[in-house]
């Protein structure tokens, strides 16, 4: 198996408070890893481990190492924004940047000096038909990304990701604030998405892990408690804590 | 044992607030009735728009004033802006929090210092730096639009942060995920969402510059000419009544509020693009 991330005794601190605690996971690549646990159990502080945006936030501090295809990325070295190229990420939150949905989808490969409006053009259909949002905008692009609905907007948000052609896709809770039609597109979008993009999904929904994901782990206070293949978790978990989490017992 | 009950703080509170409405209103009022029948009975056309100011033989053409305000007041913003819109970006999306709260507050300061106080500065420093090195006779059109740039830099910057910093985090978020450095977040995400209120700062900032009459009087020379190079001597709307008020009978007067009528519709129409403009940037949130 080919591996993508290996993280090896991550902790994370935003001032004095520890929001990860000596993690240690292997991410394979051209798969979807799935991240279970209870709020304010580290699984957004991971994600922002994979791409640093953590860093963004002040007093941040960070202990133990990400290697990415075994290179370092917190090495000083190690460029930030060619990292958030490879590795893009998608928000909670659905926040389409204040301008159209076309220059959207557009903005981080202009970014990189693409200018070619054939180039382009192809380029926004092809990201917004594996995001499965074009049929319900290819008329509209010039329309501003914050004037479509939620699932939308967020759809939007994950196909401005795909457009950078990265290596990894993270998602933090995509689904949290939508309808089941359009989190269903969006699981759609990620199980076609995983031949070509190693995926880390974090959820606050078991079954959405269960559904979609080949490994789950589970984080509970900043640790990991346990890794595995989806199966093995949702049906003969090694933890106590995992058990209790999956089936509902929880607190 | 009450001495007024709750109706009464009511009563007076509501007489303090419409006191303040009803002196705009009582200065409208006056300027008005007393500088736009000479504006009527004199011609709008001669008045605006006649070379001539020289109130002895009764000839009262202000378009030098107007021409001398509108390049000061460009000037000033020539200025003010870059200065003061990259000073607030500065502040906003690269200095640490603490310079901000060091820096931010004693910019605002220079709002307190009084215009004479500018005056006196520019009359002393900067005229003679002009005259020495340019030529002319130092109390200039430049003179008055470096002085006056200075003036409006809080009022740009202090509004421009407010702006800036009103756009949600997760636009810088967003942009910073897809690999944008900072300063490309900045100007293709943060300014342009900030827009209005910058463009509503820079409006605020060309009100008072318009306004500004002490500071203009003792460093912009005050004759009357439309100004041929930044090195002439201007005299502006503003320092025309203040220098004349004080001995003006008759036409003379009447002219001269006429003149405050003029002024008083130009600070009109700019605030109110100005509060437009901050009432879109509200709208769009």
């Amino acid at each position: 198996m080919n591996i993508k991330f290996k993280i090896e005794n991550l902790s994370v601190y935003f001032g004095k408070e520890q929001f990860l605690n000596n993690v240690n996971l292997e991410i394979e690549a051209n798969k979807i890893l799935g991240i279970i646990g209870p709020s304010g159990s580290g699984k957004s502080t991971l994600l922002g481990a994979l791409n640093r945006m953590n860093e963004l936030e002040p007093h941040c501090r960070t202990e133990g190492t990400v290697l990415m295809d075994g290179v370092d990325i917190n090495s000083s070295t190690y460029d930030v924004i060619n990292l958030r190229k490879k590795v893009g990420i998608v928000f909670a939150m659905p926040v389409p940047l204040p301008m159209s949905i076309y220059e959207n989808v557009v903005y981080g490969v202009r970014l990189s000096g693409v200018n070619d409006k054939k180039k382009l053009d192809e380029l926004v259909e092809k990201s917004l038909t594996e995001a499965f949002l074009w049929n319900e905008v290819k008329d509209r692009l010039n329309l501003s990304g914050l004037r479509i609905s939620g699932g939308q907007q967020q759809r939007l948000c994950l196909a401005r990701v795909l457009a950078m052609e990265p290596e990894a896709i993270l998602l933090d809770e995509p689904s949290s604030g939508l309808d089941p039609i359009s989190t269903s597109k969006i699981e759609d979008a990620l199980n076609q998405l995983k031949e070509k993009y190693t995926i880390v999904l974090v959820t606050n929904n078991t079954k959405q892990a269960a559904r979609i994901s080949d490994n789950t782990a589970y984080f509970l206070l900043g640790d990991m408690i346990e890794v595995g293949s989806t199966k093995q978790i949702f049906t003969a978990p090694l933890k106590k804590e995992t058990d209790d989490y999956i089936t509902g017992r929880f607190g | 044992m009450k001495l007024v009950g709750e109706k009464g703080v009511q009563r007076i509170l509501m007489i303090t607030a419409l006191s303040a409405i009803s002196s705009l209103l009582l200065i409208a009022l006056f300027i008005f009735s007393e500088g736009l029948p000479f504006i009527f009975n004199y011609g709008v056309g001669n008045f605006l728009l006649a070379n001539e100011w020289d109130p002895s033989t009764g000839h009262f053409g202000i378009f030098p004033m107007i021409m001398s305000s509108v390049w000061v007041t460009l000037g000033a913003m020539v200025v003010g802006a870059p200065l003061g819109i990259a000073g607030a970006i500065f502040l906003s999306e690269y200095a640490s929090p603490i310079i901000m709260k060091i820096v931010k507050p004693t910019i605002e300061l220079l709002a307190a210092i009084p215009s004479v106080v500018y005056g006196f500065i520019g009359v002393m420093v900067l005229a003679p730096i002009i005259r020495n090195n340019l030529g002319g006779p130092g109390l200039s059109l430049l003179a008055g639009c470096i002085i006056l740039g200075i003036m409006i830099l809080p009022t740009v910057i202090s509004i421009s942060i407010d702006s800036i910093l009103a756009v949600p985090r997760s636009y810088r978020e967003g942009s910073l995920a897809l690999g944008a450095t900072t300063w490309q977040t900045t100007h293709m995400v943060t300014i342009k969402a900030a827009r209005s209120g910058i463009v509503a700062s820079i409006i605020l900032g060309l009100g008072r510059a318009i306004g500004e009459t002490m500071a203009v009087i003792m460093v912009a020379g005050n004759s009357v000419n439309i100004p041929n190079s930044a090195l002439d001597s201007v005299r502006t709307l503003t320092a025309n009544i203040a220098l004349e008020m004080s001995y003006a009978t008759g036409m003379h007067r009447e002219a001269l509020f006429a003149t405050g009528v003029i002024l008083f519709i130009i600070i009109m129409i700019l605030n109110s693009i100005a509060s437009v403009a901050i009432r879109n940037r509200n709208a769009k949130k």
